[in-house]
């Protein structure tokens, strides 16, 4: 299959000026040298798209993504590098940019659908459909001024996928307007693929470039830091959030369960430590997990003195949201009297979670009065990768059976 | 992914079967040549007469008269000047109310669409950030606005004509076309030119403003060329005075409606007036010639000094 849209090497420089220098008095008095930094928002990109395949743009706010969509759709050109796209291209980057309020909507679609590079006579010819997709009705020679933000999203979406583009560029702009809407442009986007169009999707929404793309690339401070099928895009992304976020070092990301009870230190007797607490996952190679499988925590402790305790586990998200919690006892394992060194082997599972980077914690509590001794998280967050197309965070196993008579 | 072999076929098949709607292939690159800007503007001239009739119709949306102002505009200004300069300064240019209107009305155009033009890449932002197309249309579309108006305006001059029963010199009315062209490219030239400019430079506008209070001044509007140009001949400066690029336009639209060359003055003292160049048609076409060919130069040149800014308009709005 041919390749549909080609990036070669591109970066894009900014150049960030101190102060916005753009009256003449100003540039005199700094002699035209105006003091500005670069800024790389891209950096030597390198990405191949073929025709008809659904490509994902990951990355955090900030990394590019949006930069290079526009690079590719034109509106910026690059510093370096060269893009090449074949066929006709529809950037959505923002529904209903270009609409002129004192204008009726359908005038409007005249000018919108001619930026975008139509020709009257095609206008003419589609005017219908695009009409029909907005569902706007009578209200079409109405002033698009007195239009309602959804009818207006409506429009602009309509006259773009109905140019009937090779490649559609979008993004983000399937967040906004009602859940109708985003339903109905979904079903276009899907649409469009089973006719083998090529489309580039820019979202920081995993779950929705999840359910729509083939191939993801993650972006991250101007580069390409990954790519692949989307599940493994969608973890790298989790990696590069990890990191970025510092999950174990941000006191705010990760609230420890029973937060506020001081660890107390009873009558000079030292409490148990857990000194190590790491996660064995079931291909070690592998270093995630899939949905409802099982992974070892291994806990290595340390008790001067002997002591009965209760072993905690939680789960979490990464925004510190528990989603699993229990001590030993309340899973009727009863307590344990630790003394000396030495390890234990939790088994966690299967996990019936869906991808993310969740955080892991095991603490120690005392089996008289509960208090709490110990709390430690696992260094890396637990990682979990979907591979299949369905969303949120709980994988539960469906069936479905048809039944006609 | 499992998906079952005919649904796989089917795909492929929809796939395969599908006509690309169009074989164009789009490079974006730090730099186009000026052959590909100007094809690439040609296959957007949709989008220019789109921006024109927009600009055209809401401009006088919502109000009653509409179109009408464009014309009383022109029709006040042409009574206070000639109020002033007939009436009280006694300029005895005979049927002074054609030969202002005339060379107002090619004034107009050319100072409507450079203010317009100026500010319209800062002013069409949000389009510039957000949809891709050859922003120097949006210039040209300034300047195309300006013609429609112009053509309104040309209402007014061909009543002013009618009232007067003037005629115009029929042997020179072919030169009107030529001169409209030349007009159009000069003022189109530096329409794209500053309205680049001006993103970067934002004082451009008020500079042009101000420039252009000058530049009216400097072009026989209002008073005769002849009044300018005949002082200039005996210093051997006649061709300094060429060098305005309205000036030939003007002068040509004048000779062809205005007709009179050297009438006798409606002011006792002097006897005859030298208004225009007593030369024949070829003179004007020579002179527009040349003219011409330095307007498409300067086209050119803003074309590409458009492009080499064009990079940076969307970080610089």
């Amino acid at each position: 299959m041919s390749v549909a849209i080609e990036v070669r090497d591109v970066s894009k420089r900014f150049r960030l000026y101190r102060e916005k220098m753009t009256s003449l008095k100003e540039r005199v008095i700094h002699f035209g040298r105006v003091p500005y930094e670069d800024f790389y928002a891209l950096r030597d990109i390198d990405i191949e798209v073929a025709e008809g395949e659904t490509l994902g743009l990951l990355g955090h706010n900030g990394s590019g993504k949006s930069t290079l969509l526009k690079c590719i759709a034109g509106i910026l050109l690059p510093t370096s590098g060269e893009i090449r796209v074949r066929g006709r291209v529809a950037a959505m980057l923002e529904l209903g940019a270009g609409f002129h309020p004192e204008l009726s909507g359908r005038d409007n679609i005249y000018l919108n659908a001619s930026l975008m590079g139509m020709s009257k006579k095609e206008v003419d010819r589609r005017f219908d459909d695009i009409v029909d997709f907005s569902e706007l009705g009578p209200f079409i020679e109405n002033q698009v001024k007195f239009y309602s933000s959804g009818m207006y999203t409506r429009l602009g979406f309509a006259v773009a996928v109905n140019m009937d583009p090779d490649v559609l560029l979008v993004d983000e702009v399937l967040a906004v307007g009602d859940e109708n809407f985003q339903r109905k442009c979904l079903d276009k986007v899907k649409s469009f693929q089973q006719e083998g169009r090529t489309i580039v999707f820019v979202s920081h929404s995993a779950d929705l470039v999840r359910s729509v793309c083939d191939r993801a690339y993650v972006l991250d401070h101007g580069k390409v830091v990954g790519g692949g099928p989307t599940a493994e895009a969608i973890s790298i992304l989790r990696d590069y959030q990890l990191m970025g976020s510092g999950l174990n070092h941000d006191p705010n990301l990760v609230v420890p369960h029973g937060e506020g009870q001081p660890e107390i230190h009873l009558d000079g007797e030292k409490p148990a430590l857990i000194t190590n607490l790491s996660i064995q996952y079931p291909d070690p190679s592998r270093g995630y997990v899939n949905p409802n499988e099982t992974v070892a925590l291994i806990l290595s402790y340390e008790s001067p003195t002997p002591q009965e305790l209760l072993v905690g586990i939680e789960i979490s998200d990464l925004r510190g949201e528990t989603i699993f919690a229990a001590k030993s006892d309340d899973i009727d394992m009863g307590s344990y009297t630790l003394y000396g060194k030495g390890e234990m082997i939790i088994s966690l599972g299967p996990l019936p979670l869906l991808d993310g980077v969740y955080s892991l914690a095991a603490s120690f509590f005392q089996a008289v009065g509960g208090a709490r001794v110990d709390w430690r998280p696992i260094e890396q967050g637990l990682k979990v990768v979907n591979p299949s197309r369905s969303t949120g965070m709980v994988a539960i196993p469906v069936s479905i059976v048809m039944e006609s008579d | 992914m499992l998906s079952h072999p005919e649904e796989e076929k089917a795909l492929e098949a929809a796939v395969q079967g599908r006509r690309m709607t169009s074989a164009q292939l789009t490079v974006v690159k730090p730099k186009s040549s000026l052959l590909q800007r100007v094809s690439n503007t040609w296959k957007y001239r949709d989008l220019l007469f789109g921006l024109i009739g927009k600009e055209i119709s809401v401009k006088y949306k919502n109000s009653v008269l509409g179109m009408v102002w464009s014309m009383l505009n022109p029709a006040m200004y042409i009574l206070i000047y000639f109020l002033v300069f007939q009436k009280v300064m006694k300029n005895g240019i005979p049927n002074f109310a054609i030969f202002l209107p005339t060379g107002l009305l090619v004034w107009n155009l050319f100072q409507n669409s450079i203010s317009s033009a100026t500010g319209t890449i800062v002013d069409n932002s949000g389009l510039v950030k957000k949809v891709s197309f050859p922003r120097e249309i949006l210039a040209l579309a300034s300047v195309g606005a300006a013609f429609v108006f112009f053509l309104f305006q040309a209402i007014v001059l061909v009543l002013f004509m009618a009232i007067f029963r003037a005629l115009p010199a029929f042997g020179y009315l072919w030169l009107v076309p030529v001169a409209m062209v030349v007009l159009l490219i000069v003022t189109a030239a530096l329409a794209v030119f500053l309205s680049a400019v001006n993103v970067y430079l934002r004082d451009t506008k008020h500079l042009v403003e101000v420039g252009l209070v000058a530049w009216f001044w400097a072009t026989p509007v209002v008073y005769p060329f002849m009044l300018l140009a005949g002082p200039l001949a005996k210093l051997g400066l006649s061709w300094a005075y060429l060098l305005n690029p309205i000036t030939l336009p003007v002068i040509t639209f004048q000779r062809a409606l205005y007709a009179k060359v050297s009438p006798i003055s409606t002011n006792l003292p002097h006897p005859v007036l030298h208004i225009l160049p007593s030369s024949g048609p070829m003179w004007y076409l020579y002179h527009l010639a040349i003219t011409g060919g330095v307007a498409i130069l300067l086209f050119l040149g803003a074309l590409y000094v458009f492009g080499r800014l064009e990079g940076n308009f969307v970080e610089e709005l």
